[in-house]
């Protein structure tokens, strides 16, 4: 793929990007200051903060949702304007978002339906989709009648739907208990194997950005900005990393740089060391 | 069905003991029926006058489905118009509670003499600007109350404006808008009778109970009250009725 088109193998490049809200007036904050990161295709990023760091900001500003003050993103090689317009990048929020009126299958189907495609066509992939999250048997239920795991299954469902290269996910399993939540991260993980996205995401939890990540962006707030990247290389994961070393040991790097230490740097070293 | 039949027996047993209380209270007591009729003499008036009772059920019925009608189409214009556009908004939200706070069936007989007192119009227009207020209140705030995660989503999957009403608006507001027919079509029923008070044709509901207490025939009057409640009623099942069917998805619980 990178012989063809070398952009490809950049997934997201954000420079430079600024973003003040209420600029000028008393109550002014800066969001999000001179943040520079690039996410190669196929990569796995998290981004990790304190509430308040900016980066739900951020992925907005990728996702297109809002506009940077200052600096600019891109995605697969286009403008995130651009990349919305296309259907580059598949989203999926802490609310599963999914409609009421809408059958299970219906809802995955919404993106295709939006974009033109044929009945037939959109329920076929519709059902692809809910095979590889394991719900097919649920395509004529309602949202209401699926427990929030399983909505937040559909809601990825739907997210993959248009096949786009990468996912932007903001804190989608911070609403769901913890055994589900390690399940999801283990179908993520699965998902993700079985198509190559690229995946940014947003969330709260240090195991979860270590477990899932191949790389951890630390951020910290007022204002908000990229304090430290860390590399996680834990090679494929199963339920024995979650009790590995190197898994303890990326998850005390990226707590030390949450808490704005620099002695992180030893704990650092160890990550990926079976 | 015994799950219905298990919904249905409470409402009924306290009914049945309330008109036997009734009942016994008149006969006890040797009430006037000008006073208060007994159950019996109303429910004898009632069957027996039936014909009547169902002609003038159709005659006030029909005002009040042309009121709510064309007050429901008026209401889901401005409604739409005033998600679409913030200024008819605020224009049209402030109208709406000041014309909500008239006293509109007092101004039947201005209406009756602006139009012909014998056609049915001035009731209907009664009835339609009591219903459009709800209606217009309601379905504003289904449209306007959207998640707004769901929004984003939209906007996410590059929907446009045209879109987003028709997929995820207008879907919204469904409930919001069988909300407001539950309140608006009884009332158009009521509205549609004591707009009868105030002259014109005489064979809707309201007039027959006025002519029937002037003629001291007590148990008729009250045999057409029994009549108004059904036909209120009934407009009210065929909203209910009519929400199962055409939006399941509401009284659930609703997702996150």
């Amino acid at each position: 793929m990178s012989v063809t088109s070398p952009v490809s193998t950049t997934a997201v490049r954000a420079t430079g990007i600024w973003k003040v809200f209420n600029e000028g007036q008393a109550n002014e904050v800066t969001a999000l200051q001179d943040i520079n990161l690039t996410v190669e295709a196929g990569e796995f990023i998290s981004l990790i903060g304190p509430s308040g760091c900016g980066k739900s900001t951020l992925l907005r500003v990728i996702a297109d949702l809002t506009h940077p003050t200052k600096g600019s993103a891109e995605v697969a090689g286009m403008s995130a304007a651009d990349a919305r317009q296309q259907q580059r990048y598949g989203m999926a929020f802490q609310q599963a978002a999914l409609f009421d009126w809408r059958t299970v299958r219906r809802n995955v189907e919404l993106p295709l339906e939006l974009q033109g495609w044929s009945k037939s066509a959109r329920a076929a992939r519709a059902m692809e989709l809910l095979e590889m999250v394991q719900l097919a048997d649920f395509a004529g239920h309602r949202p209401w009648e699926l427990s929030g795991g399983m909505q937040q299954r559909v809601a990825i469902a739907r997210s993959l739907a248009v096949d786009p290269p990468l996912l932007l996910m903001d804190e989608p399993f911070g609403a769901l208990d913890e055994m589900t939540r390690e399940r999801m991260q283990n179908e993520l993980l699965r998902i993700r194997q079985e198509t190559g996205k690229s995946v940014i995401f947003v969330t709260h939890s240090i195991p979860e950005a270590v477990y899932l990540s191949d790389r951890v962006v630390v951020m910290s707030p007022r204002p908000g900005r990229i304090t430290d990247i860390i590399d996680v290389n834990l090679g494929s994961r199963d339920e024995d990393t979650r009790e590995a070393e190197a898994f303890f040991a990326g998850v005390t790097a990226v707590r030390e740089a949450l808490r704005g230490r620099t002695g992180g740097s030893a704990a650092r070293a160890r990550v990926g060391e079976v | 069905m015994s799950g219905r039949l298990r919904a249905v027996w409470p409402p009924v047993l306290i009914a049945l003991i309330f008109l036997s209380a009734w009942q016994l209270l008149v006969v006890v007591q040797d009430i006037k029926p000008f006073l208060l009729p007994s159950p019996s003499l109303i429910l004898g008036n009632f069957f027996g006058d039936f014909t009547l009772m169902f002609n003038a059920a159709i005659y006030t019925g029909t005002t009040a489905i042309l009121g709510l009608m064309f007050g429901t189409a008026v209401g889901l214009v401005l409604a739409l118009a005033a998600q679409r556009f913030g200024v008819v908004n605020k224009l049209i939200t402030p109208l709406a509670a000041g014309l909500a706070a008239v006293p509109i069936i007092a101004l039947t007989p201005i209406l009756n003499n602006m139009f012909n007192i014998t056609s049915r119009t001035p009731k209907v227009i009664i009835t339609m600007i009591i219903v459009f207020f709800p209606v217009f209140v309601n379905v504003t705030r289904g449209l306007i109350q959207v998640q707004p995660v769901q929004l984003e989503l939209m906007r996410s999957m590059n929907a446009r404006p045209r879109t987003v009403l028709r997929q995820l608006r207008i879907p919204n507001a469904i409930p919001f808008f069988f909300t407001a027919l539950k309140i608006a079509a009884p009332l158009s029923v009521i509205a549609a009778l004591v707009s009868e008070y105030f002259g014109g044709p005489q064979q809707g509901l309201g007039s027959r109970i006025a002519s029937s207490a002037a003629n001291t025939a007590y148990g008729r009057a009250w045999a057409y009250v029994v009549a108004s409640i059904i036909t209120g009623l009934i407009f009210y099942l065929i909203v209910l009725a009519v929400e199962r069917w055409a939006a399941p998805w509401t009284g659930r619980a609703r997702s996150a």
